[in-house]
């Protein structure tokens, strides 16, 4: 079942045009990889899917409802949400408090403090700490769990990777699967190829702003990936 | 020179501090909050003291009573002037803001002149304006500084409990913080700026029915109570509020010694110790992480 | 393969215009003195060093991003050092004018030591904060008058009449027109080219070598001594000076609704504000505080509906500009550039 559909998405920068009728496909419990260089315009897609920029009418839906024009602040509420790139986390808030922070919106759902504990344990000890003192991997852990506080239908993680030390990545990764059970959809815009396409069921490649290579990762060979990674 | 000499002056700027606390308040939290100054701050004061006068004319009924008129009346209309005339111009651009709200304090200082005209007004608040406390050594503590300061501590003590522990005092931080994770949390900020705003010019409602209460006003006060306010929140830190407190006590006491000379020199010396401060220690009394 | 030949310039064919107009305009009202009314020249004066002072506030808020509530301190220590100089030393209230200038100046130098320390909105009030200081300064001074002010009468008494009027209405045709032509050379000249840069943005110019500091320092500077020029003159008109009117906050509250009812950061922008400021004070004249009122909503409408003022929405509606400051290409010769070809098609559909 299509949670959500982007369709023909340009999006500019003053007259700078980032992304070039992106069509993006995402199915109610399958993982989507969104792979592509600095600057592809990955994260532009997911600012546009969240509200951050406006898109052009029509050209997003979710969950069955238009939502490009509609206020980032309400978005959340229809249950979207995002880890953005560099975590962005609270620096005036502690670590509960920016988890709290998650839940501002009130949607009703599994994911409670405790239950976020219970996945990042870690998180726990250090709860009253101010947020940004934290580790960059533990940075990372609040900022998924201050995006599941918000009990979303899809998770939108953004260079959840970028900064840590690989055996950091491979803890975060293992808490993906709990995310899914719970009836989360996932998508990962990551420059680590090889994680990203061994967890998505579906990968597109974003390549100056237009969409290089869609579909399951195993229809790909490393050739086609580095192809439609770099243009050439 | 005397104990009392060299004693009441520093006493009765304490408590001075506590009208001057009031005062800055708002101005700290419009900043911290929004990153804005509202160059109408001052004629917000004198709006509220004008505001009581009407009331207690009106209806008849105590001046610190009408508070409880004059406070949402003021908190109405900020939560009004922020949404309809501030966050259209609220941007990168401190230009903008900075010029409406100078256009404001132009306009409603001209406004008080055409209905209240330029003559000395003030409220009549009976025996509390001039009882006092005697503490002996020829020292006394008026009734009014004494309960004006304890309503200041009050409102920062409030204000900290709720920065601190409510939802909204959190989603004041994180707007402050960053104003687009906010928005993605679902906070709306239009609305939450509003609300800052309002609560801003209830506490500086508050400010001004003591000022109305404590002395004369005229349309044209604003801006000199802009300047103590502006300078208390420098000389305190930004950031704080009982740092907001502590600047405004020592410009207190600055401006009473200065005022044993003569009342521009209380002024001055107010303005002394500013620039002291300024130079010396910029980051104010009690700093926290914010840039000026 | 022949690239196209081109120019690099500012002159426009309007600006070319402009500027003869402008000179025929000089020669006339240099030589109004003989042929107006006493009361005419008071109104030109007023007019002229009103321009005068919106240009010295423009030049720091529209063109230097400096934004200041008490610029209005150098307009009162122009008149105090007219004051003391002709009254006390005994020096022509007129080469007063040009000194005055020179103090302002100086006195702003320590004065930028004090509040560059501020950031933005608190730098403008620090500004006011520091006339306020000056103005408290002075009212405590008897031997030039205290707070109740002292009169020059005595200092120009020794002056023919026809002479004091003429020079006074010289002088401030002289700062009217002087400042407007000095901002402009300003402009055009490198330390504009860095004001335009760091207008667009601090680190992009610092890392292209502009010393930004240094560069606010100096605008500051030179708005404090063009304001102290005219402070000078404006008191030598009115001939009566006190520290609560030269120091007071009145005088930025005209220099910013000039500025902005006529156009922030353009040349043209403070000459058509004072005109519009002239015609509503006429039309409201009978009215006292409504025309403060009025002038207040109209600078917020300003903010809200065309940033740029009256002579902004003007110049980008018309492209006119009187006095051009960017620089344009002019291309010569025989082949005009053509539109570029579109983009590469994707990689995708190439394969």
């Amino acid at each position: 079942m299509s949670l959500c559909s982007v369709r023909r998405l340009s999006a500019f920068y003053g007259d700078f045009q980032v992304l070039f009728d992106v069509d993006l496909e995402i199915e109610e419990g399958r993982t989507v990889a969104i792979i592509g260089a600095n600057g592809a315009g990955k994260t532009t897609l997911l600012r546009s899917v969240t509200g951050v920029l406006t898109p052009a009418a029509d050209s997003i839906h979710f969950a069955g409802r238009p939502i490009a024009g509609l206020p980032a602040h309400t978005i959340v509420a229809q249950g979207i949400a995002m880890t953005p790139e560099g975590r962005r986390l609270f620096p005036s808030l502690s670590v509960e408090e920016n988890l709290m922070m998650g839940a501002y919106a009130g949607r009703r759902g599994p994911w409670t403090l405790k239950r976020v504990y219970g996945l990042f344990p870690v998180l726990s000890e250090r709860r009253r700490m101010p947020a940004v003192v934290l580790s960059g991997g533990e940075q990372q852990m609040v900022a998924i769990g201050r995006a599941l506080m918000s009990n979303p239908r899809l998770l939108l993680c953004d260079e959840i990777s970028l900064g840590l030390a690989p055996v950091v990545i491979k803890s975060i990764y293992e808490a993906f699967p709990a995310i899914e059970a719970e009836g989360t959809t996932l998508v990962i815009v990551e420059q680590d190829i090889g994680r990203a396409l061994a967890m998505a069921d579906t990968v597109t490649c974003l390549q100056e702003g237009r969409v290089t290579l869609v579909g399951q990762p195993k229809q790909f060979s490393r050739a086609d990936i580095t192809a439609a990674y770099f243009g050439t | 020179m005397s104990f009392f000499d060299l004693v009441d002056p520093i006493l009765q700027g304490l408590l001075l501090g506590g009208l001057y606390a009031l005062f800055a308040i708002g101005l700290s939290l419009t900043f911290g909050i929004m990153r804005m100054v509202n160059i109408a701050h001052g004629d917000i004061i004198i709006l509220a003291a004008y505001v009581t006068l009407v009331v207690v004319n009106q209806f008849g009924i105590y001046p610190l009573a009408a508070a409880a008129v004059v406070i949402p009346v003021l908190a109405g209309f900020g939560y009004l002037m922020q949404r309809v005339l501030l966050n259209p111009v609220l941007g990168d651009d401190i230009l903008p803001p900075l010029l409406v709200t100078f256009g404001l304090s132009v306009i409603i200082q001209n406004l008080l002149l055409v209905v209240f005209s330029a003559d000395s007004m003030g409220v009549h608040a009976g025996a509390i304006q001039t009882a006092s406390i005697s503490l002996g050594g020829g020292l006394a503590v008026g009734w009014l500084p004494l309960v004006i300061f304890i309503v200041a501590v009050l409102v920062i003590t409030s204000l900290e409990l709720l920065f601190a522990h409510t939802k909204l005092g959190r989603a004041f931080r994180a707007t402050s913080d960053d104003q687009t994770m906010a928005q993605l949390m679902g906070i709306n900020n239009r609305h939450l700026y509003a609300v800052a705003t309002a609560l801003a010019f209830g506490v500086t409602a508050i400010a001004g029915v003591f000022l109305a209460v404590r002395t004369t006003f005229v349309p044209t006060l604003g801006p000199s109570k802009l300047l103590v306010a502006f300078e208390v929140v420098i000389i305190g830190g930004m950031g704080s509020l009982w740092g907001t407190l502590a600047g405004a006590m020592l410009v207190g006491v600055a401006q009473a010694i200065g005022f044993r000379y003569d009342s521009g020199s209380g002024i001055l010396a107010g303005h002394l110790v500013f620039l002291a401060v300024l130079l010396l220690r910029p980051q104010g009394l009690i700093a926290r992480t914010r840039d000026l | 393969m022949n690239s196209p030949r081109f120019q690099v310039g500012s002159a426009t064919r309007l600006s070319r215009g402009a500027w003869a107009a402008g000179a025929a305009l000089l020669v006339a009202l240099v030589l109004a003195p003989w042929w107006a009314e006493d009361s005419d020249l008071r109104s030109i004066a007023e007019f002229a060093y009103l321009v005068a002072i919106a240009q010295m506030w423009n030049l720091l808020a529209g063109y230097g991003g400096l934004i200041s509530v008490g610029q209005h301190a150098f307009i009162g220590i122009g008149g105090y050092v007219l004051l003391i100089l002709s009254l006390n030393a005994g020096i022509s209230p007129f080469l007063c004018v040009p000194i005055a200038g020179v103090v302002s100046a100086l006195v702003a130098i320590p004065v930028a030591g004090v509040v560059f320390r501020l950031r933005g909105p608190y730098f403008a009030i620090g500004t006011w904060a520091v006339a306020d200081i000056f103005r408290l300064i002075l009212d405590d001074i008897p031997a030039i008058g205290g707070g109740s002010g002292k009169s020059l009468t005595s200092a120009l008494m020794a002056i023919p009449g026809w002479e004091r009027e003429a020079t006074t209405y010289w002088i401030a045709l002289g700062l009217g027109f002087g400042l407007t032509l000095g901002v402009y050379l300003l402009l055009r000249s490198r330390l504009g080219l860095a004001l335009t840069a760091i207008r667009d943005g601090v680190p992009a110019s610092e890392s292209l070598g502009v010393m930004v500091g240094r560069v606010k320092l100096l605008v500051f500077v030179a708005s404090a001594g063009g304001l102290g020029l005219a402070g000078a003159l404006i008191y030598l008109t009115k001939l009566r000076i006190s520290p609560d009117s030269a120091f007071s906050v009145d005088w930025t509250v005209l220099m910013i609704f000039i500025v902005v009812i006529g156009g922030i950061g353009t040349i043209e922008g403070p000459i058509v504000g004072t005109a519009v400021f002239f015609l509503m004070r006429g039309l409201l004249a009978d009215y006292g505080p409504w025309y403060l009122v009025v002038l207040g909503s109209v600078a917020i409408l300003v903010m809200f509906k065309a940033r740029g003022g009256l002579w902004g929405w003007v110049a980008s509606r018309f492209d006119l500009h009187l006095f051009p400051t960017r620089r344009r290409i002019r291309i010569e010769g025989p082949q005009p550039i053509t539109a570029t070809t579109p983009a590469a098609q994707s990689p995708a559909a190439e394969r």
